[in-house]
């Protein structure tokens, strides 16, 4: 069994489920942040204690999210000398370095503010108590633009020069790093997409609650106004998203063509002036066939793909993969002669991109739906029970969206590990045998099923018992820690 | 031998000697939920004690992990691929010890509660364990090829000294534990940590001792660096009788704690100067990786000074500012039945 995979499968497989699986929890906490970090501020502003309960409730489920994505974040940390031992050492002086920054400058500060936060709400003055969140929120999200740089490096490789004598990549120029053209795009694009997870994880919860709670409950106003802050910031993240999206996927076109062109589909190169209309279709729908790399079916859109690759009309190129596949191979033949093709998995980025387009359309529409049902005067989003169904459900499509997007970025990059400079294949640990890595693998996967299933349960114990559940059990047992005593031994 | 390498040798020591004298009393006050408590208002009064800063004292050993990924790639690529399954386990240890005590608080009944409390006390023993295991392992010379690939077999790992490494940090972690929970809790926990001290000193003395005999059989710093060496076991020794001493004795919280976790702080010294300059020991003496061939450019090694000068000293004012808030004693078995 061991034998059929090989340990690059295995390493590979190994990557991709721990950080889908990290990745998770980091948009929701970083987006949870935001949102609980808003309520707190409201608080301090409005001085109305319904924004405290909200920070505090939904702060749970923050607590619990920030939990996950750590210790999944220490896999992340370890993993690159566990299974990429070559790729380490190849670019360690430039990549390594981002990484220790991260924990540094970023890592140090949200750990140590969470745990101020979630200790102190009877010690500081909500003013000062707010700015633990804050400065939690800020630091996580300075935690990705690290991670981030150091993806970008991967992605478009700029500040190194290749040192033969150690073999390796050195870094030359630290603030190329920083200014590089990908991480600028990137960054946004995932600090955007913690809003919109964030944004419909808080409204879907809260329209689950809604449904279960009786008219006249005094909890429906505060699941209510936790809609409106939700949507607005889910709001802001898609117009956010929609707008880093398409500069993302144009700037592709001069850094990772072929990327670009398998997201969009396009075999052979489209020019606009060979065309009666001057214009680049987009296809709506394509099928490559993934041995020939040939599109076999398609839906084609005329125009389409002018306005979003090239801003305009009519006008502009799109070169096709087969054209990209004899350009890499001139390219590169003499370099990396062992690498077979250049070509990525077609389909799988040609979904997962409109995947993204379509999903970040949907919950726009579904979020402007929602804040109208849900506005001040109206009833309507409490007695059109259908709906808080689809607001509920709609929990699940930012995760989807997260993953799709690191589908494209990851697997676009194909067959590089840094592009351009090192293949994917020379960058696994020699030393570490297939069956480490398969039980490893396995491991890990029982893990995050044990541990995914209970955050779940746990939050969903959480919106259960509602935002008021201590007090009301402190009201009814005079000792706070009786529940605790039940099984003591003493 | 540039003056950056020795540098970051160096502080790549401070980071890990940091980690264990912080993260080193979180795993005793873990073991304690086992090992000393009784009843749920003690196990709820150690997880007060250490829940706000425990989370933070990790980042240390992420800290420690990302800088020798930054400041010595060939050392980080090394150590982590030929150490594969033990790093592993540490990992494995780390997340569930890490959801156990988010899990823990917000479980509905009471056996949930103690199922991820049990999980706290096993893997904070597991971690400094097999911490420990690779430390030991790693200066006791190993098989690296010429490419500097480790492929380290059962018998590398397990030997006599690295299973005495592992159960003495994970013994020095629980001591400094106790010493922790002498200093912070109030209650009858603090009385059976001082009941468990007694005892534990002399053992743990004893392993000290263990320790260097087996450390002149398995590794080359006392043969190579006599004088430093004795220097520094006889301290190491000193430091925990002095210890045993006030804590047993006088009865004394602050400086007993302070000298376990020095004792850690030791340990780490005995270890980093021990291989200084080398970073791993190969089994053939012309693989062995030295801070040199393990190196980071000079470029990268000059900007992660600047960034450390300024963010490490940052860290410490907002982490001491942290224990500073949360300095009061916790009070258990408060509450009148």
């Amino acid at each position: 069994m061991v034998t059929l995979v090989g340990i690059l499968d295995l390493a590979r497989f190994q990557f991709a489920m721990t950080t889908i699986f990290h990745f998770f929890f980091v948009p929701m906490s970083i987006g949870l942040g935001v949102v609980v970090s808003v309520m707190e501020t409201l608080y301090v502003i409005k001085k109305d204690v319904m924004y405290k309960k909200m920070a505090q409730f939904w702060g749970k489920i923050f607590l619990l999210s920030f939990a996950v994505g750590v210790v999944t974040g220490l896999i992340q940390e370890f993993q690159f000398g566990m299974n990429w031992s070559a790729y380490s050492r190849y670019v360690g002086d430039i990549f390594g370095s981002l990484l220790a920054i991260e924990a540094l400058v970023a890592f140090f500060a949200e750990s140590t503010f969470i745990g101020l936060w979630s200790f102190t709400w009877d010690r500081f003055k909500p003013g000062i108590h707010v700015l633990f969140i804050w400065i939690t929120t800020i630091g996580s999200a300075i935690s990705s633009l690290w991670i981030l740089a150091a993806n970008s490096f991967m992605q478009n490789p700029v500040g190194y020069a290749i040192d033969n004598h150690m073999g390796r990549a050195q870094l030359v120029s630290f603030s190329a790093l920083l200014k590089n053209k990908q991480l600028w795009v990137q960054f946004p694009h995932v600090l955007v997409g913690t809003l919109i997870t964030a944004g419909f994880l808080v409204a879907g919860m809260s329209a689950f609650k809604l449904l279960n709670l009786k008219k006249n409950d005094s909890q429906i106003l505060f699941f209510r106004k936790s809609i409106n802050i939700a949507l607005i910031i889910g709001m802001i993240g898609i117009a956010g998203a929609l707008v880093t999206g398409d500069r993302h996927a144009f700037d592709l076109q001069s850094m990772q063509p072929m990327k670009y062109a398998a997201m969009e589909g396009v075999d052979e190169t489209i020019k606009s002036s060979d065309r009666k209309d001057k214009a680049q279709p987009w296809s709506a729908i394509s099928v490559t066939n993934p041995d020939t790399h040939k599109v076999i079916a398609k839906i084609e859109i005329p125009y389409v793909l002018s306005i979003l690759g090239h801003h305009s009309l009519t006008g502009g190129d799109t070169v096709g993969t087969t054209e990209l596949e004899k350009q890499f191979q001139k390219k590169y033949g003499k370099t990396h002669g062992d690498i077979k093709n250049y070509y990525v998995p077609e389909n799988t980025l040609f979904y997962a991109f409109r995947v993204m387009a379509v999903g970040a359309g949907g919950l726009l529409m579904l979020a402007i739906v929602a804040l109208w049902m849900n506005r001040k005067k109206s009833q309507l989003i409490l007695t059109q029970r259908w709906f808080l169904w689809i607001l509920g459900i709609a929990i699940y499509v930012p995760f989807a969206l997260n993953t799709a997007g690191w589908l494209v970025t990851e697997l676009g990059r194909y067959p590089w590990v840094v592009y351009g400079l090192m293949p994917i294949s020379d960058a696994v640990s020699p030393n570490v045998s297939a069956a480490s890595l398969l039980i490893s693998n396995i491991i890990y996967f029982l893990t995050f099923a044990a541990i995914g299933g209970v955050m779940i349960w746990l939050a969903r114990r959480a919106l259960h018992a509602g935002p008021y559940a201590e007090e009301e059990a402190q009201s009814s047992q005079s000792d706070p820690y009786s529940h605790l005593s039940e099984g003591s031994e003493a | 031998m540039s003056t950056l390498e020795i540098v970051w040798f160096v502080l790549i020591g401070i980071l890990w000697a940091g980690f264990f004298f912080l993260e080193g009393f979180d795993f005793g006050i873990g073991m304690q939920f086992v090992l000393n408590a009784r009843d749920q208002k003690d196990r709820e009064a150690l997880y007060q004690a250490i829940g706000p800063n425990w989370d933070a004292n990790e980042v240390w050993l992420v800290s420690a992990g990302a800088s020798m990924f930054a400041a010595f790639p060939f050392w980080y690529a090394s150590l982590f691929s030929g150490f594969y399954l033990m790093l592993f386990v540490v990992l494995l240890a780390l997340i569930y010890r890490g959801v156990s005590f988010e899990f823990r608080e917000q479980m509905p009944t009471i056996q949930g509660t103690q199922l991820w409390e049990r999980l706290i006390a096993l893997t904070s023993f597991l971690v400094p364990f097999f911490l420990g295991m690779i430390f030991t392992a790693m200066v006791s010379g190993t098989p690296i090829d010429a490419q500097g690939n480790l492929s380290a077999g059962f018998f590398d790992y397990v030997t006599p000294f690295t299973l005495v490494g592992g159960v003495a940090v994970s013994l020095m972690s629980y001591v400094h534990g106790l010493n922790y929970t002498r200093l912070r809790i109030e209650g009858p926990l603090r009385q059976r940590a001082l009941t468990q001290l007694k005892y534990l000193y002399p053992v743990l003395l004893a392993g000290e001792a263990l320790f260097a005999v087996l450390l002149f059989f398995y590794t080359d710093f006392i043969q190579t660096k006599t004088v430093l060496m004795l220097i520094l076991l006889v301290t190491l020794v000193l430091t925990t009788i002095i210890g045993w001493v006030l804590a047993v004795q006088k009865r004394q919280e602050i400086i007993p704690f302070i000298l376990s976790g020095l004792a850690l702080i030791e340990v780490v010294v005995l270890l980093f100067s021990g291989l200084f300059p080398r970073v791993m020991v190969a089994n053939n003496p012309l693989h062995t990786l030295n801070i040199v061939t393990a190196s980071s450019s000079a470029y990268t090694l000059k900007v992660m000074t600047i960034v450390v000068m300024i963010a490490l000293p940052v860290t410490l004012v907002y982490q001491i500012w942290s224990f500073w808030v949360f300095r009061k004693r916790i009070v258990s078995h408060k509450v009148v039945e």
